[in-house]
């Protein structure tokens, strides 16, 4: 496949970037989107270019690191993929793609297509977690009878991997689907109850505080996530936070 | 948790916006029956509005209140709309909305401005003639203006155009916010399923409803 590639360039932070055209060739469709700018960056270290910095670490779907807006869309055009995941047979020969960073305030530019999503582990550090001894007499979490549904609820929540594509494509750069799924993964179970009311009131003053927008629920993060977080978790958050304000 | 803090939080503004929302629906639904009578009965139509016209519930708590509501919607709808556009400083070169989530959901600033100039046009209409009528002038109750006042409206054909455009992008306002208001309140559950057909249906029932008298009683002059 011969491609036209269309790239967000930018130095650091603080330089301006701008979109730097590049064409490419002999991209089979069997690769991944990563490997093809792993291509396009071996020709531009041959040529003494510098080549395009971009976030990775498993490659296989799992970590939430690698980003990009591809062609309009948060992890590109294919539907409950991260970018890692994504192949080459969803474009034609031909295609031109626009490659950009995620855009929030939240996540500054640090060059070229890496982004700084560090207000996520800021919101995580605010309640994303429940307070137990782990020091080797921890108690087996099996031991706790928790509800089918719950469990179940619990689990999809936690599937959540931090990647902020949900952001990136609000066009509010809510963070809503991501808070609230940390919310829900520890709301919905017996060990979680406890830290319930702070959890939700800290996690979205935090959230607030990094400046993400506010949700209109236009659901353009659930399409978006890589792992299928459904927007029930924005309406349990709501109800999770409106009785934590009644009782704090 | 202080209250300063819980009022500048998001999910307070966007229960607040949801329950204004939901306060506007049910103030057009009932504005919606009370018109339809007009179609129906002339003699309906006036008692109804000379009930709704003097009833001092109505007049001194329940448009104060409707009025507030106005007001306080569309000025946090400013307000947000403006804060999250500056939650993206730089756009983006190629964004594809249209792939993940719906116009109306995207716009709920043009649908709600175009309302917002509506209402003006109708305050400017019927709402003020009707306090100059009745507390400046202080004129003799009369239980059969009503429907006079209403059919002669419509006679003009560019008023029943800019009625009918503005009650079409009701209609998006509508499609989107009749949904997105109790997903705000958090309510979402097996339920909802249901409840977004009910959504869909007010949003085009409504103000399609809405364009049907107008134009009922431009063509029936
Ligand atoms: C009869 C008139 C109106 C009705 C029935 C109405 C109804 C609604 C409803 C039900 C929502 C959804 C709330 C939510 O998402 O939780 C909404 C949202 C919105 N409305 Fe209206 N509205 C009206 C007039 C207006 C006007 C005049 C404006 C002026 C700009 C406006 C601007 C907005 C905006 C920007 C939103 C989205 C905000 C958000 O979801 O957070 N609306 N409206
Ligand atoms: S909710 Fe989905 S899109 Fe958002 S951070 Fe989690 S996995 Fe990524
Ligand atoms: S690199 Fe880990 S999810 Fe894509």
């Amino acid at each position: 496949m011969k491609l036209t590639l269309k790239i967000w360039r930018q130095k650091n932070a603080a330089a301006e970037g701008k979109i730097v055209e590049y064409p490419i060739d002999h991209i089979e469709p069997d690769m991944s989107f990563l490997e093809m700018l792993d291509i396009l960056n071996d020709e531009l270290i041959m040529k003494g270019d510098e080549p395009v910095a971009f976030d990775h670490d498993c490659r296989e779907g799992i970590c939430g690191m690698c980003s990009l807006y591809i062609n309009g869309e948060a992890h590109g055009p294919d539907r409950g993929v991260t970018t890692c995941q994504l192949h080459m047979r969803m474009f034609k020969d031909g295609d031109t793609i626009f490659i950009e960073p995620f855009r929030a305030k939240a996540f500054p530019v640090i060059k070229d297509l890496v982004v700084d999503r560090s207000s996520f582990d800021r919101i995580q550090h605010a309640g994303g977690f429940i307070s137990v001894n782990t020091s080797g007499n921890t108690i087996d979490a099996n031991t706790i009878p928790v509800n089918k549904k719950d469990a179940d609820d619990a689990f999809d929540a936690a599937a959540c991997i931090g990647c902020g594509a949900c952001v990136a494509s609000c066009k509010n750069s809510s963070a809503m689907l991501f808070v609230a799924a940390k919310v829900s993964q520890y709301a919905l179970l017996p060990q979680g109850k406890i830290e319930a009311t702070d959890r939700v009131l800290n996690m979205v003053s935090q959230m607030d505080a990094e400046g993400f927008g506010n949700c209109t629920n236009t659901g353009a993060c659930e399409v978006e996530c890589p792992k299928g977080i459904s927007l029930e978790n924005i309406a349990r958050m709501n109800r999770e936070y409106m009785s934590a304000s009644l009782k704090g | 948790m202080a209250k300063s803090a819980l009022l500048k939080s998001s999910i307070a503004k966007k229960v607040a916006m949801a329950l204004s929302g939901l306060f506007l629906m049910l103030f057009l639904a009932q504005h919606f029956f009370i018109n339809m009578t007009s179609v129906f009965s002339a003699d309906t139509f006036n008692s109804i509005s000379h009930f709704m016209g003097n009833n001092p519930l109505v007049q001194f708590v329940i448009q104060p209140i409707l009025i507030v509501g106005v007001v306080f919607h569309f000025i946090m709808g400013f307000v947000l709309d403006f804060k999250n556009r500056s939650a993206r400083p730089i756009s983006y070169a190629k964004n594809n909305g249209a792939a993940n989530s719906s116009w109306a959901s995207r716009n709920m600033i043009v649908s709600g401005s175009v309302v917002l100039a509506f209402i003006a046009l109708h305050f400017y209409d019927f709402w003020f003639p009707e306090m100059v009528y009745k507390y400046v002038d202080v004129n003799p109750l009369n239980e059969t203006r009503y429907f006079h006042e209403l059919a002669e409206k419509f006679e003009s054909p560019v008023r029943t155009a800019l009625y009918s455009i503005s009650f079409l992008l009701l209609s998006l306002h509508l499609w989107h916010g009749f949904n997105s208001s109790f997903q705000s309140v958090g309510f979402n559950n097996k339920y909802s399923r249901s409840l977004h057909k009910l959504g869909y249906a007010f949003a085009i029932v409504v103000p399609f409803g809405f364009i049907f008298i107008a134009l009922f009683h431009h063509f029936n002059h």
